[in-house]
């Protein structure tokens, strides 16, 4: 059975309007752990500015557990935390939950890797000048890094809208719900169709959003 | 104004232990610019680290203004620090801020009111040259330019000390010119205490009145440039003022000069004043002997007279050495052996 196209439409904008809040949600609670948990991941390192040998190992071994793990695995293995946490399973609220718990990790190796780049005798000027841990933090870091950042954190935000079309199919709602229901299992090729162009013009959207305000930060 | 007593510094490499500064003793005085001079891996950057701890000793202690520096709390080690400007082989600017932005940074730190900081980048700006590049991004400045924005930004907060990690090294022969004349001003005109280390024998005979060499984590001389030009006590010492006076002819000319019949040749010194006295010429007249400069230069050092000249004596031999005695008591003298390599 194939779709009524003119009652359709208003489904496809809120399944849309579903998976952007999905995405711009995760994006910025995971950026905001996430850049967090890299930070305490690279001032915690050998020979670093806050050197924390215990809580340098278990963030990266925290990392290093739930990064390997798929997405869909993620989504089902954590859905009791899920229900504890947001009080259900399915809706775009509880995706935005796994989805956040994973962009994090992800968003903290992205940070770690690039302020890894940042030359680190512009961190020991900065000190020699008596500047503070915290300060070098936010005025040497994060400025320094600040290019490449959005430039890691536009590839973050791609693969959301990839976790997004995931978490849709088990219950999260927004485009991957109805490219599932209508497209998949109702094989009904138009709405897939429509489905996966509006899903490529988000991520053309965010990476042109993306390189647009990495080449201001970086003046390039 | 800065002293090292006793200090060590080990470092541990996996099971490997580096003594890269064992039991140094210096002292800088108020005003001096005093250089450390020595190969890679000689110890001198972390030494010159150890003056603001960003290397903490292993032993021993760092006093400046008579404050032990690796006593102080984390906070009053960041007001002292604000005390002692550093500057860099690499200039270590920060890319994301312009020139100005640089420059106002230590301002910043130390919670100067912003129309204050204005004024002073202002100053700074005019002192090093760069008024015109205010805006401009590291990344759009030639070599020189960098290390003049790293100068005016360690001299932003008025330091009493201004520490120099191989300020020159990445830079051309002219440049380096430039900034050691900017250093010369600061000293004077401002009159800070500049501590700087080196492999280059060059930038300690064009600014600094101390110098101290260090090999192997040790000080193996150390005391007025002028005298360590002029007597230098140990082999490295005599290897770094050959790189930059060459004392003796190459092997080739000496042996061809051999050859044709010249006899043993001496090494004359002349310091100060005396070098403006005709002193060969009357010594050796009054005995009758003639003298034959071969090679040398008098030059100048530390704004005296440095005379370094190899002469052969012809000659009744009795004459030459009552000469050669007469002249001992002048000036230095000694006969050159072998050329060494």
């Amino acid at each position: 059975m194939k779709v009524d196209w003119l009652t359709f439409w208003p489904r496809i904008v809120e399944a849309t309007g579903e998976t952007l809040i999905m995405v711009i949600a995760t994006l910025i609670f995971g950026s905001i752990i996430g850049l967090a948990i890299g930070l305490l991941l690279f001032v915690t390192r050998e020979n670093n500015i806050l050197e924390n040998k215990l809580v340098f190992r278990i963030l990266n071994i925290f990392i290093n557990i739930i990064r390997p793990i798929p997405f869909i695995i993620f989504l089902v293995a954590i859905s009791q935390l899920t229900r504890i946490v947001v009080g259900t399973t399915i809706g775009t609220a509880a995706a935005i939950f796994p989805m956040t718990i994973v962009a994090s990790f992800v968003v903290a190796r992205v940070v770690e890797n690039n302020l890894i780049s940042i030359d680190p005798g512009v961190i020991e000027a900065a000190q020699a000048m008596g500047a503070s841990p915290l300060r070098i933090i936010f005025t040497v870091l994060i400025p320094e890094a600040l290019g490449p950042l959005i430039m890691g954190l536009t590839f973050v935000s791609i693969s959301l809208i990839d976790f997004s079309a995931v978490a849709g199919t088990v219950g999260g709602g927004g485009l991957g719900h109805i490219a599932m229901t209508y497209g998949y299992q109702r094989f009904d090729g138009s709405v897939m169709i429509v489905t996966v162009v509006i899903l490529i013009l988000m991520v053309q959207l965010a990476q042109w959003i993306g390189n647009k305000l990495s080449r201001k930060v970086m003046r390039r | 104004m800065i002293e090292f007593k006793n200090i060590s510094k080990t470092f541990s490499l996996g099971k490997r232990e580096v003594h890269a500064v064992k039991d140094v003793s210096l002292t800088i005085k108020k005003g001096e610019v005093f250089g450390i001079i020595g190969f890679s891996g000689a110890g001198k950057s972390t030494l010159l680290r150890l003056v603001n701890m960003l290397e903490r000793p292993t032993t021993g202690s760092v006093f400046i203004q008579d404050v032990d520096v690796n006593t102080l709390s984390a906070k009053d080690l960041r007001t002292q620090r604000r005390n002692i400007g550093m500057i860099f082989q690499d200039f270590n600017l920060f890319n994301s801020r312009t020139v100005s932005g640089n420059i106002a940074y230590p301002l910043k730190l130390a919670g100067l009111p912003k129309s204050e900081i204005e004024k002073r980048v202002q100053e700074l700006l005019n002192f090093v040259g760069l008024a015109d590049k205010a805006k401009d991004y590291p990344d759009q400045l030639s070599g020189g330019q960098k290390q003049r924005v790293g100068i005016a930004r360690a001299l932003a907060t008025s330091p009493d000390i201004l520490i120099c990690d191989e300020a020159t090294s990445a830079l051309d022969p002219d440049t380096t010119a430039d900034i050691l004349q900017l250093l010369k001003k600061a000293n004077k005109d401002l009159g800070i205490t500049i501590l700087l280390i080196t492999h280059e024998m060059h930038v300690i005979q064009t600014i600094c009145d101390k110098v101290a060499v260090m090999e192997d984590g040790e000080v193996i001389e150390s005391g007025d440039v002028f005298d360590t030009f002029t007597d230098p006590q140990h082999a490295t010492t005599k290897r770094f003022i050959r790189s930059v006076q060459q004392d003796l002819p190459s092997k080739k000319l000496l042996d061809e000069w051999r050859l044709k019949g010249g006899t043993q040749l001496y090494r004359v010194i002349f310091k100060g004043d005396i070098a403006s006295d005709p002193v060969l010429s009357q010594v050796t007249r009054s005995h009758g002997v003639d003298f034959n400069i071969v090679y040398g230069s008098i030059r100048e050092l530390q704004e005296r007279f440095f005379g370094n000249l190899l002469v052969s004596f012809v000659g009744e031999p009795i004459a030459i050495s009552k000469v050669l005695k007469e002249l001992q008591a002048i000036v230095d003298i000694e006969e050159v052996a072998d050329i060494e390599s």
